[in-house]
């Protein structure tokens, strides 16, 4: 893959007068936020046919730095917004870019929804385990022990794994990377913005300022290697006893197939509700 | 054009279905919505209409979503509803926010039932009528149409799509379990006859570059929809002439959200719709709205042949609210009766514009019954 | 012109079905007004039923039946709670199988039309479902208030395809019930 300059990426995609962001030094949003671009770019998708959605949180304010169509809506109603959206004008193509609060705690249900009628949505999560926004409380993906301002003595509930959440309620694409894992990063967002339905790029994202410092990770890369310490490629996870997966995540490519999207079967819909009143052959 | 309901004449409907036609021939195209009685007739009707129309119907997982979702429909160029009864109505608070920070033209349909919380699914009430106008948090403003009749229930959804495409913004529709199950004559225009109101596009890529500037003069900046190139950003922070936050300038939120109010109250006289009955010689003024409005025509009439001389004012929005119209009404009047079915909601509205030049007196009614003309005559002749 | 009618009896008769009808000929096909309205909430699960319908030549303010003008009941229960409601003079048509305790001091001051409706409906057509729209052809012509010619065609409108020909002979047999209550051919 011929890698363009992030100077070009930034140039042709960002805008201008809303920069700097507000992200943090080694916040891995930006990352995130790049092979996104490198995606769209490489896919030569136009940008007058998508529209960026978020919810609430630092990575929901991307749709404000990028020079796209972009609605940037209430906590963890994203896909929510989205689906008005996409049923109205199905030619655009919808990007989410959502936190794992937005994502798994205020928006899950919204998140299971939109997965089980398959809307045609590329989500990219941004899994940094806290609200970084609102100062280091934990967020549902905060793995047992971790600690954040509102679990100081270390998280006491279990997480949840939002791509297999993603998995067993239906959608067309999920993978799993850090931000660590650009080209694989990169090549799934890719798969997933040329899938119809519901397609989910998941990233491991360093929050050193609100999660790291107080876990004992005060930099992007003391992040960066512990996420290495704790993930394990799909094929590998496959052979390992399950007490040896213990506080380990996942990473890989968990789903690929190819239901009809939402839009679709809307349209099959009302072809089949024409005919059935008799309106049309 | 083809519809799935007889255009051109009269039919025998109740207001949930009204409603529903209504809103097809306004011009909607997309719904999403959540089941609630009293309001679930809406839906079903839409349900059934919607995909014949070339329109979207959906059921959402809650309200949150369902209003989550006629706003994004909105920002992609379709006229777009939700319904809803008060515990839906709870929920869309939040994105009803949402939508008038972002000056979103969509129609809300709230079907009052007795609260608070699930109170009395099945009967009507008027307890949501400081919620429709004050619900969501923030100072904001937005517009309330109350419908008394079935006709007007068809009515006034055709006027609340024409005016949240006017002024770019969200319109409730407060509407009762009585007028939802009820069943009238409903005279249904001939489609080309019914005047429709288009929310206002951006001219072109310099004007669309203000999404939320008031460039015209008129507080109402054009929207621009999404997928035409404009690379619009919309957000619920406070945010400038261009669409961007500006969350820390007293300035700039200022003068978004005094704009916001100013298009409705400096239009007032455009919005604002309400008829008299008697009220020119009245010595006694009842005002009233929704349902309980038809007991008080009656009350009225029945007190006038009686020899006493009492008029109706009945208000067909609440919101905003003609202030300065019910203190002109208090000057020429020894007393004012508010019947309500809740203990007291547009009775503080009235007694506020009424400031002092004449009393004002509460005639409540809850749990579910609407009031008869008897029990409002009786509270009349009690005070003369 | 106001006329108010109320329809009672339990679930499954087709009370609320009988009131739509009344106001559809009323509204649709006579030009007048009409509001109907049914009772929702706990008296409608499993068992009673209630609707009005309130008729007049001008537009209908209070929408409810202050004191009927017409009362149709089909149950005893209904009957019970309602007939004290009937305007002095007023009718009342009741199902007589299903009401075998009468007020009959009550029932003096009213136009009172007691009949087996269900059994004369199973004769008629068959099926003791059509009593509700026998009733409606009986109500028609006693309270002539609407035409036939309306009524026929609200039924058609109202009932389920394929049905239309079982009922209008079930509606027909009430107008002609109708017809000879009046020559007071079969006052109780």
């Amino acid at each position: 893959m011929h890698l363009k300059s992030a100077y070009e990426i930034r140039e042709k995609y960002l805008r201008k007068d809303m920069l700097p962001t507000i992200f943090c030094p080694g916040c891995g949003i930006g990352s995130a936020l790049q092979y996104t671009l490198r995606a769209i770019d490489d896919l030569g998708i136009s940008p007058d046919e998508i529209v960026w959605v978020s919810g609430i949180g630092c990575s929901s304010r991307v749709p404000g730095f990028v020079n796209f169509d972009g609605l940037h809506t209430t906590h963890g109603r994203a896909l929510a917004f989205a689906t008005g959206i996409k049923l109205v004008n199905p030619d655009l193509k919808i990007i989410a870019f959502m936190g794992d609060g937005d994502t798994a705690a205020i928006g899950g249900n919204h998140f299971l929804h939109a997965i089980r009628r398959n809307l045609d949505v590329t989500v990219i999560l941004i899994n940094n385990f806290t609200y970084g926004m609102t100062g280091g409380q934990v967020a549902p993906t905060a793995l047992k022990g971790l600690k954040g301002t509102t679990a100081p003595y270390g998280q006491f509930e279990n997480p949840f794994d939002i791509a297999e959440l993603a998995v067993a309620a239906g959608a067309n694409y999920v993978a799993r990377w850090s931000v660590f894992n650009y080209l694989q990063g990169i090549n799934s967002i890719k798969k997933a913005l040329q899938k119809e339905g519901f397609t989910l790029v998941e990233f491991l994202s360093p929050c050193p300022i609100s999660f790291g410092r107080r876990n004992r990770m005060k930099t992007a890369p003391e992040l960066l290697r512990w996420y290495q310490k704790i993930t394990v490629p799909l094929a590998k996870a496959k052979k390992m006893p399950p007490e040896e997966l213990e506080g380990k995540i996942v990473i890989g490519e968990f789903a690929d197939r190819n239901r009809p999207g939402l839009a679709r079967e809307y349209e099959e819909y009302k072809k089949r509700a024409k005919k059935m009143m008799g309106w049309e052959e | 054009m083809k519809y799935p309901f007889p255009v051109g004449r009269s039919d025998f409907i109740q207001g949930d279905e009204a409603i529903a036609r209504a809103a097809i021939l306004a011009g909607c195209r997309f719904y999403a919505g959540y089941p609630i009685t009293p309001a679930s007739e809406i839906f079903e009707a839409m349900a059934l209409y919607m995909p014949l129309v070339d329109g979207v119907s959906i059921q959402m997982e809650d309200e949150l979503a369902s209003m989550a979702a006629i706003i994004g429909a909105s920002w992609a160029g379709a006229k777009a509803m939700t319904a809803t009864s008060g515990p839906g109505f709870s929920l869309m608070q939040e994105n009803l926010g949402y939508a008038i920070m972002t000056e979103t033209p969509v129609v809300v349909v709230d079907v009052q039932r007795g609260g608070p919380s699930t109170g009395q699914p099945t009967l009507g009430a008027q307890g949501d009528v400081m919620q429709s106008i004050w619900g969501t948090h923030g100072d904001h403003s937005l517009i309330v149409l109350t419908p008394a009749t079935v006709q007007e229930a068809f009515d006034m959804t055709i006027r609340a799509f024409n005016l949240a495409e006017k002024y770019r913004t969200p319109v409730a529709l407060l509407t009762d379990a009585e007028i939802a199950h009820m069943r009238e004559r409903v005279y249904t225009p001939n489609p080309e006859d019914i005047e429709l109101v288009y929310r206002k596009l951006p001219a072109n890529k310099e004007e669309a570059q203000y999404p939320f500037g008031d460039i015209h003069g008129d507080m109402i900046p054009p929207m621009p929809i999404f997928g035409k190139g404009y690379r619009t950003y919309v957000t619920g922070l406070t945010h400038d002439e261009k669409g961007r936050p500006k969350t820390v300038d007293a300035e700039v939120h200022e003068r978004l959200i005094r704009r916001i109010i100013n298009k409705l109250e400096k239009n007032k006289e455009d919005i604002i719709a309400y008829e008299t009955f008697d009220l020119d010689d009245a010595e006694i003024a009842i005002i009233s709205y929704g349902t309980v409005a038809r007991s008080a025509i009656r009350a009225v009439k029945l007190l006038r042949e009686e020899g006493i001389k009492a008029g109706l004012l009945k208000l067909n929005t609440i919101w905003p609210f003609d202030f300065e119209m019910i203190e002109g009404i208090a000057e020429h009047v020894s007393k004012i009766y508010v019947p309500e079915m809740n203990l007291g909601q547009v009775y503080h509205l009235v007694k506020e514009g009424a400031n002092g030049k004449a009393e004002v007196e509460l005639i409540p009614k809850i749990g579910g019954e609407i009031h008869t003309p008897t029990d409002i005559i009786e509270r009349v002749k009690r005070g003369v | 012109m106001r006329r108010e009618i109320l329809f009672s009896g339990f679930g499954g008769q087709g009370v609320i079905l009988a009131s739509v009808i009344v106001g559809r000929a009323a509204t649709v096909y006579e030009g007048l007004y009409a509001v109907q309205t049914q009772a929702y909430g706990p008296e409608s699960r499993g068992g009673a039923s209630k609707a009005e319908v309130v008729i007049s030549d001008e537009p209908i303010d209070y929408p409810k039946a202050l004191s009927p003008d017409c009362a149709v009941f089909f149950s005893q229960e209904a009957y019970d709670k309602y007939l004290r409601l009937v305007k002095e003079g007023g009718i009342a048509i009741i199902e007589s199988d299903l009401i075998p305790h009468r007020r009959l001091d009550m029932e003096r001051k009213l136009r009172v039309y007691a009949l087996p409706l269900t059994e004369i409906a199973e004769k008629t057509t068959g099926l003791s479902l059509t009593m509700n729209i026998l009733t409606v052809g009986l109500l028609t012509k006693l309270s002539n208030v609407l035409s036939e010619d309306s009524i026929e065609k609200a039924v058609l409108d109202a009932v389920p395809k394929g049905t239309e020909t079982i009922n209008l002979k079930a509606l027909r047999k009430g107008f002609e019930l109708g017809e000879k209550a009046l020559k007071g051919s079969f006052k109780p």
